[in-house]
């Protein structure tokens, strides 16, 4: 069975995000990028079933300037077997990104598409659920338990009440959530075997897609801060001031 | 202008994220409908009847939506939503699952999680974590929106006499089912929508030492939350998560116990209007959010706020 896992390259989680001056975006210069951390759960899910014995071959795709190939090297590091880039300099929106995905699902034709939840650089949660609308198949977004059976995927979903498990059909798309798994970090063999392994080229209109955003971001603001209040002294006054003061209890 | 709401619910009552989601349409302005798409859920379409201005809703009784299915709701609402200009939903793991799917089907970009509206095309938004706020403008002809539901007041549930229409179209993708549930029980309000908060982080030291603050939630009618820390440390179940990646809440009160205030827990619950922060370290990034902070230690500072409580209320 064939895996196809989508990884986005952004800003290191750790990384303080500041807003820069003029308010038209996050400032990303000479920041630490990273894969997202929702992309190496997916890489490390499609790595778990290479080890069962489930899938045969993961390919890993990704989208976006020259530099997002050190993401698919990191994936091909992990234990994906080869790399596709769509390369662009343009802003790819989760539209667009679902269309060039589906081409590559329609070149491809894995059984299995795995991809994180949502990016931590616009916290869209949306690009998977497009792919699996435009494609037919069946989702299950924010998954923590994958188990795949015969031609169906028992996908377990955290949702707001607790867990709910749904069965699809395959080809099917998978959304992983932060419990899926654990992921581990590539040995240094593993890196340099990386370098070796495939890695394909193509654009956006290789693939027959136009990039037409629909959205335009007409300013990015930082939150408007908290600040800090006062200390109280013992949990008497802390009561008497959420009674009396804040009035909320 | 004229807007589809889809209600959330659970086939018995409707969830109030739905009141929130018809205030952001509010905003916007234009006619509202909702859509009450479920099993058995008539129940849930006359209270939707109910809800302040509201022009009609829509009801899609059927078992192929019974289990709020991705597939199935996305087909439904794409078809029903191409009559509309605005089709807005919350931002709960059910909207999230469905709405992009009807925007795909609708070739048109979807808008996540807005907390404000600033005209008909142009919405407010968290990105990085809620490290910066966006504000985007849509083209598209329909805009498919997502509404984090504390970003709006709700608007009454009560008063509105909308009219109820039995819709008679059933849309089964074929392509999944429902297999089982695992649904969390509790007589406590639900963490995204109760009016006091009271949560544990990793300090807690272990899930047994949760039922501290379960007796002063008890006393305060309050929800129990939890950090990622103390979630990942397996003291409590995920969906007690309050955080970037967990539930976004924003109650009158809020109080956090044994969080030492990572910014993934801090974009969870910013937006509360009172913060307490309980912590032994006094250097803790939680004290720079808290509107009162008390340096002890939880073990000694809970079972005191219990006994004053119990005198105070």
């Amino acid at each position: 069975m064939k895996v196809l896992v989508a990884v986005k390259r952004v800003i290191d989680y750790n990384v303080k995000v500041r807003v820069k001056p003029d308010n038209t975006g996050v400032d990303l210069a000479n920041v630490k990028m990273a894969m997202n951390p929702f992309c190496e759960i997916a890489v490390e899910e499609a790595v778990r079933l290479k080890e069962k014995g489930v899938a045969t071959e993961i390919v890993v795709v990704s989208i976006g300037a020259k530099a997002c190939q050190e993401q698919i090297r990191t994936a091909l590091a992990l234990g994906a077997d080869r790399g596709i880039h769509i390369e662009t300099d343009e802003e790819v929106q989760s539209l667009e990104a679902a269309k060039l995905l589906k081409a590559v699902v329609e070149k491809e034709e894995p059984k299995l598409v795995i991809l994180g939840k949502q990016s931590i650089d616009t916290d869209n949660n949306q690009t998977g659920q497009m792919l699996a609308a435009l494609t037919g198949m069946g989702q299950g977004t924010f998954a923590s338990e994958v188990v795949v059976e015969g031609d169906k995927v028992n996908v377990t979903r955290e949702v707001d009440g607790g867990l709910t498990t749904v069965a699809l059909n395959l080809p099917a798309v998978v959304t992983t959530d932060l419990r899926l798994n654990e992921p581990r970090y590539a040995s240094l063999p593993n890196i340099m075997k990386a370098k070796k392994k495939p890695l394909d080229g193509m654009t956006p209109a290789d693939l027959g897609v136009e990039l037409a955003p629909r959205l335009s971001t007409l300013k990015v603001e930082a939150p408007a801060s908290r600040q800090a209040g006062v200390k109280v002294a013992d949990v008497a006054e802390l009561v008497d001031k959420l009674k009396n003061e804040a009035k909320v209890i | 202008m004229s807007i589809l709401v889809i209600a959330e619910h659970d086939n018995s009552s409707l969830k109030q994220a739905t009141l929130n989601v018809v205030a952001a349409a509010k905003a916007v302005g234009g006619d509202i409908d909702v859509l009450v798409a479920g099993e058995n859920c008539g129940a849930v379409g006359e209270a939707a009847g109910k809800i302040e201005g509201v022009s009609k809703v829509l009801v899609a009784d059927n078992a192929v939506y019974g289990h709020f299915l991705g597939e199935n709701l996305g087909l439904l609402v794409a078809d029903l939503g191409k009559g509309y200009s605005h089709i807005f939903a919350a931002a709960g793991t059910t909207g999230k699952d469905f709405m992009p799917r009807v925007a795909a089907l609708l070739d048109v970009a979807q808008i996540s999680d807005i907390v404000r509206v600033e005209s008909e095309d142009t919405f407010v938004r968290p990105i990085y974590a809620g490290n910066a706020i966006a504000t985007v403008k849509s083209s598209d002809s329909i805009k498919v929106v997502t509404v984090r539901p504390t970003g709006f007041d709700p608007v009454s549930g009560e008063g509105g006499s909308a009219a109820v229409e039995a819709l008679d179209n059933v849309q089964d993708a074929g392509v999944s089912s429902f297999v089982s549930e695992q649904v969390a029980e509790s007589d406590r309000p639900d963490l995204a929508s109760a009016g006091i908060v009271i949560s544990g982080g990793r300090g807690m030291q272990n899930g047994e030492n949760f039922k501290m603050l379960e007796q002063v939630a008890d006393l305060l009618g309050a929800a129990v939350g939890a950090s990622r820390a103390a979630v990942d440390a397996g003291f409590v179940p995920n969906d007690m998560q309050v955080g970037q990646t967990g539930k976004i809440v924003a109650p009158q009160l809020y109080v956090a116990v044994g969080i030492s205030g990572a910014i993934q827990h801090l974009a969870g619950m910013s937006d509360s209007k009172v913060i307490v922060a309980i912590n032994k370290d006094e250097e803790a990034p939680i004290f720079q959010v808290a509107d009162y902070g008390l340096v002890a230690d939880l073990f000694e500072a809970v079972p005191q706020l219990e006994e004053e409580l119990k005198k105070a209320l």
